[in-house]
């Protein structure tokens, strides 16, 4: 392996860090990673979350995958869900939506209502 | 599709559904003519000898959401473009070895596409399942192993951003080591 000496630094960074990070509750973003959701893009989607909320220092936000929803011509897929359980389905995303969606609805709590699947629907 | 890195993506998520919790991807460069060598284990909860049989039919599916499965279907073809195969041996209760072949030289064969990054996804999304990440070739090994990384890290989630950046950097090391000036299309 690599640098076992750098991982040590990381843990023991993120050790001291830990104690003053928002330990608020938890959002949770979770995109569909199917084979349908890949193979529209849901990788590029998963990254873009990945790398806004980096970028932002975000990190009472996880970002998982679940199989298919179902909706395979909205791929790629993502459900975010608020602090109280709260769903929203964003669809046919893109990486750039994907960043629209962390400063919008993660930051500024406010649905980004031209992605979801409401909107998609109609 | 498009590249390894996304099957590997699609075919470990069959392991994850399975209930895997020990999850094995190597990817070897062996023989002659050299051919690419992706195998795929889990401890998962298997299938018997005739889905074994009838998985690769794209209209033989365990989800429930619809009636076709595409996942191994799409393997079996980007390996038989490239001049290779597929073979998937199974047993319920103890889990599948997924194994796909693809000449190296083939003008057909699928680049490796980002596999640094497919990896550290799949850890962040299962944190909870043990991962064994192989490379080889004639030149070099590569190994990382979840479970060896958490003895390290005293607490710290391994789906800690900082941790998971380390473990994508390691790969993409591993990935030069082994197969440099020959399959490096990572950068």
């Amino acid at each position: 392996m690599k640098s076992i000496e750098e991982l040590k630094a990381i843990r023991d960074k993120t050790l001291k860090e830990m104690s003053i990070r928002d330990n608020g509750d938890k959002m949770r973003i979770v995109v569909g990673m199917a084979t349908c959701g890949i193979a529209a893009g849901a990788k590029n989607v998963m990254s873009a979350f990945i790398d806004e909320l980096n970028k932002r220092n975000i990190n009472n936000v996880t970002v998982s995958m679940t199989g298919c929803i179902g909706i395979c011509r909205l791929e790629p897929v993502a459900e975010v869900f608020d602090a109280s359980g709260e769903k929203t389905t964003y669809v046919k995303l893109n990486a750039e939506k994907a960043r629209r969606i962390v400063a919008e609805h993660i930051v500024n709590q406010k649905v980004v209502t031209e992605f979801t699947i409401g909107a998609a629907e109609r | 599709m498009k590249d390894l890195s996304l099957h590997i993506m699609d075919i470990t998520q069959n392991s994850i559904a399975a209930g895997a919790d020990k999850i094995s991807i190597s990817l070897s460069v062996e023989g002659n003519p050299r051919m690419l060598v992706l195998e795929i284990l889990d401890n998962g909860k298997g299938m018997d000898e005739e889905f074994v049989r009838e998985v690769t039919d794209p209209f033989k599916t365990s989800r429930t959401t619809r009636n076709v499965g595409l996942g191994i279907p799409l393997l079996l073809q980007s390996a038989n473009m490239a001049g290779g195969e597929l073979d998937i041996k199974s047993e319920p209760g103890k889990g599948t070895a997924l194994v796909a072949r693809f000449n190296i030289d083939h003008i057909d064969r699928i680049p490796l596409g980002d596999i640094p990054e497919t990896i550290k996804m799949l850890i962040m999304a299962n944190p909870h399942i043990s991962w064994t990440i192989r490379f080889s070739s004639p030149n070099d090994s590569f190994l990382l192993d979840t479970d060896e990384i958490k003895r390290y890290l005293d607490g710290v989630s391994i789906a800690d951003i900082n941790v998971l950046e380390w473990i994508q950097n390691t790969i993409a090391d591993g990935i030069k080591l082994v197969y440099g000036g020959v399959l490096d299309e990572v950068n």
